[in-house]
């Protein structure tokens, strides 16, 4: 049954990028005006919290690793994105302003700013996870813990001035580095994310995890989250392919962080990007069921608009997640989807198993 | 030269010396089995064999070259398949999952396939049960999915921890008619067991191990036909 359903994601992994490149389009250039300002802010956030939601799937969903700290990968990712587009575009063009219409250079700009933001994270996964993944359930969740709020730290304590195109010229990297607004916050970042990029992005997010899922090495995480020494004497090398899912993870979040700090209305700050976020992710992969991608996307879906319908009470959302967390914990602890996916469930499984093999 | 040599294996766990100084032989294409009661140091031993605790001294040596440190993962791509106590089935992974992560070390599609069709073959039971999850099965059946997916690997050298344990007796049955069939395919087997009378009918040569070390070993019928063995391991009565 997933074998089948191996080969025929693969042969329709091109027809599933072209249909969210036109997804992507429609959403930028037809839907938006239908749409209002309001819709197409949502639309935007529903877009980032999926890749944030997919992404931290491969570590605490596939692999069954606990981590608590996929808004520091998000920081790391936004920050050097946002310096890239800032500094680069005062290099550049003399003034950080949007610079060109779409796909011009300041878009393209951009999209490097994304992939670098993407590295860097996925380095700083690397960093992170060589030397923890050893670790196992809470000493794991401790380290990631701390390590998202050593980032957050850290870019606290950057300077607040931002340099001018001048200063940009004649400084070294290492102060560049270290100008990136403080706790106040990275202002002036133009606003190049937009539907287009944004969910353009969701489609090569979600591509890319779902081909994951069916392939051997994504198999290799299941079988760690299932039971790790069994997984062993397998010959999976257990470490390796942990720190593996843990880099990959991280890079789309750092992608994700990246179109965040790119975002009209926001002030990239690292108060933004603590532990409260990572928590706000871990719910959409627990709610929607640890290992089920399209359990991750429907719960990023429903807990971005729900705050939004729900902003008359927006002081009692936490009481209210922790309530719903337990009872959740209590009557479905492997979330409302489980470990499979959306059409694997009721009425849709029994005709996958009646199908001869 | 045999195929694996034991040769005064030590574990620590902390301040418990768990073995102290085990020496054992596997000869190719024989199953050899290590008897014992609860607590002997059974599971300890096979596992120190396959990597995934670490010796504290002593050598193990696979077709002539000595494991010292390397990890469970390497040890496996050299032959040696381990099917751990308990099972140790991925339990919301469906059998051919469960088969597909056996042969996860193998790049050789065909052959592959071939010994997914030839664990099978051994196994009509999981062949009906192919999309399953594993975990829905019984507990035969589990077992049988343990050691189908230890043979994808295409081991020399089988290690098989308590494959009766918590087994109905028939089902004991099959499931040692089974090592024996694999056997006679070209495995060799080491052979762990509680189930003495089983172990020793099957086995060619036979460990007795006590608190750590061997007290006794040779053939497993005149094993089986020493008092001594008869009166504590097979329960007979005078």
């Amino acid at each position: 049954m997933n074998g089948g359903a191996a080969v025929r994601s693969v042969k329709s992994n091109a027809a599933a990028i072209a249909a969210g490149v036109l997804f992507a389009v429609l959403l930028q250039f037809v839907l938006r005006g239908v749409m209002g300002p309001f819709v197409s802010k949502v639309m935007l956030d529903i877009g980032i919290n999926i890749i944030l939601a997919l992404s931290l799937n491969i570590v605490n969903g596939f692999t069954g690793q606990f981590s608590i700290g996929h808004a520091g990968f998000m920081a790391v990712g936004g920050y050097a994105a946002a310096a890239i587009t800032y500094y680069g575009s005062l290099l550049l063009w003399g003034s950080a302003a949007i610079h060109g219409d779409i796909m011009g250079p300041g878009d393209m700009l951009f999209l490097g700013a994304c992939g670098a933001g993407g590295c860097a994270a996925a380095l700083a996964g690397l960093v992170v996870g060589l030397p923890s993944l050893r670790l196992r359930g809470d000493y794991l969740a401790i380290v990631t813990l701390g390590f998202g709020e050593i980032i957050r730290v850290l870019i606290q304590q950057t300077g607040d001035v931002l340099l001018t195109a001048d200063e940009v010229r004649s400084a070294s990297p290492g102060t560049v580095l270290t100008s990136l607004g403080g706790s106040l916050g990275f202002p002036g970042i133009p606003f190049y994310t937009n539907l287009f990029w944004v969910w353009i992005w969701v489609a090569v997010t979600l591509a890319a995890v779902w081909r994951l899922k069916y392939s051997g090495l994504g198999r290799a995480f299941l079988s760690i989250r299932e039971d790790e020494l069994a997984a062993e004497a397998m010959g999976v090398p257990t470490t390796r392919v942990k720190v593996t899912a843990f880099v990959i993870s991280a890079f789309f979040a750092g992608i994700a962080g990246a179109l965040f700090a790119h975002l009209v209305g926001t002030t990239l700050n690292p108060g933004e990007l603590g532990f409260q976020k990572s928590f706000d992710i871990i719910i959409m992969v627990v709610l929607g069921g640890m290992g089920s991608i399209s359990g991750s996307i429907i719960a990023a879906i429903v807990l971005t608009i729900l705050p939004e319908a729900l902003r008359a009470v927006a002081d009692y959302r936490m009481i209210a997640y922790a309530v719903f967390l337990i009872a959740l914990m209590i009557w479905r602890p492997s979330g409302l989807f489980g470990v499979r996916e959306l059409w694997e469930l009721g009425p849709f499984r029994r005709r996958g198993e009646a199908k001869p093999s | 030269m045999s195929l694996l040599q034991v040769s005064g294996l030590q574990v620590h766990y902390g301040a418990i010396h768990a073995l102290k100084g085990i020496d054992l032989e596997v000869e190719a294409g024989q199953i050899v089995t290590l008897i014992g009661a609860n607590g002997a140091g059974k599971s300890t031993t096979l596992r120190a064999i396959s990597g995934m605790i670490p010796c504290s001294g002593g050598s193990v040596v696979f077709e002539g070259r000595n494991l010292k440190g390397l990890n469970a993962h390497e040890i496996v791509r050299l032959g040696m398949s381990h099917v751990p106590e308990g099972r140790g089935v991925f339990p919301h992974l469906t059998v051919e999952e469960n088969l597909a992560l056996g042969a996860y070390i193998r790049s050789d599609k065909g052959g592959v396939k071939q010994d997914r069709e030839r664990a099978l073959d051994l196994f009509p039971r999981l062949r009906e049960r192919l999309p399953q999850v594993a975990g829905t099965l019984s507990g035969g059946e589990q077992q049988m999915l343990a050691i189908a997916r230890a043979l994808m690997v295409r081991p020399r050298l089988l290690l098989l921890d308590e494959p009766s344990l918590g087994l109905a007796p028939q089902v004991v049955q099959t499931i040692f008619q089974i090592i024996r069939d694999i056997n006679r395919d070209g495995a060799t087997v080491l052979l762990i067991e509680q189930n003495a009378h089983m172990a020793l009918h099957v086995a060619h040569r036979a460990y007795v191990l006590e608190t750590g070390r061997i007290a006794m070993s040779g053939p497993a019928a005149s094993l089986a036909a020493s008092d001594a063995v008869r009166k504590t391991y097979l329960g007979a009565h005078e």
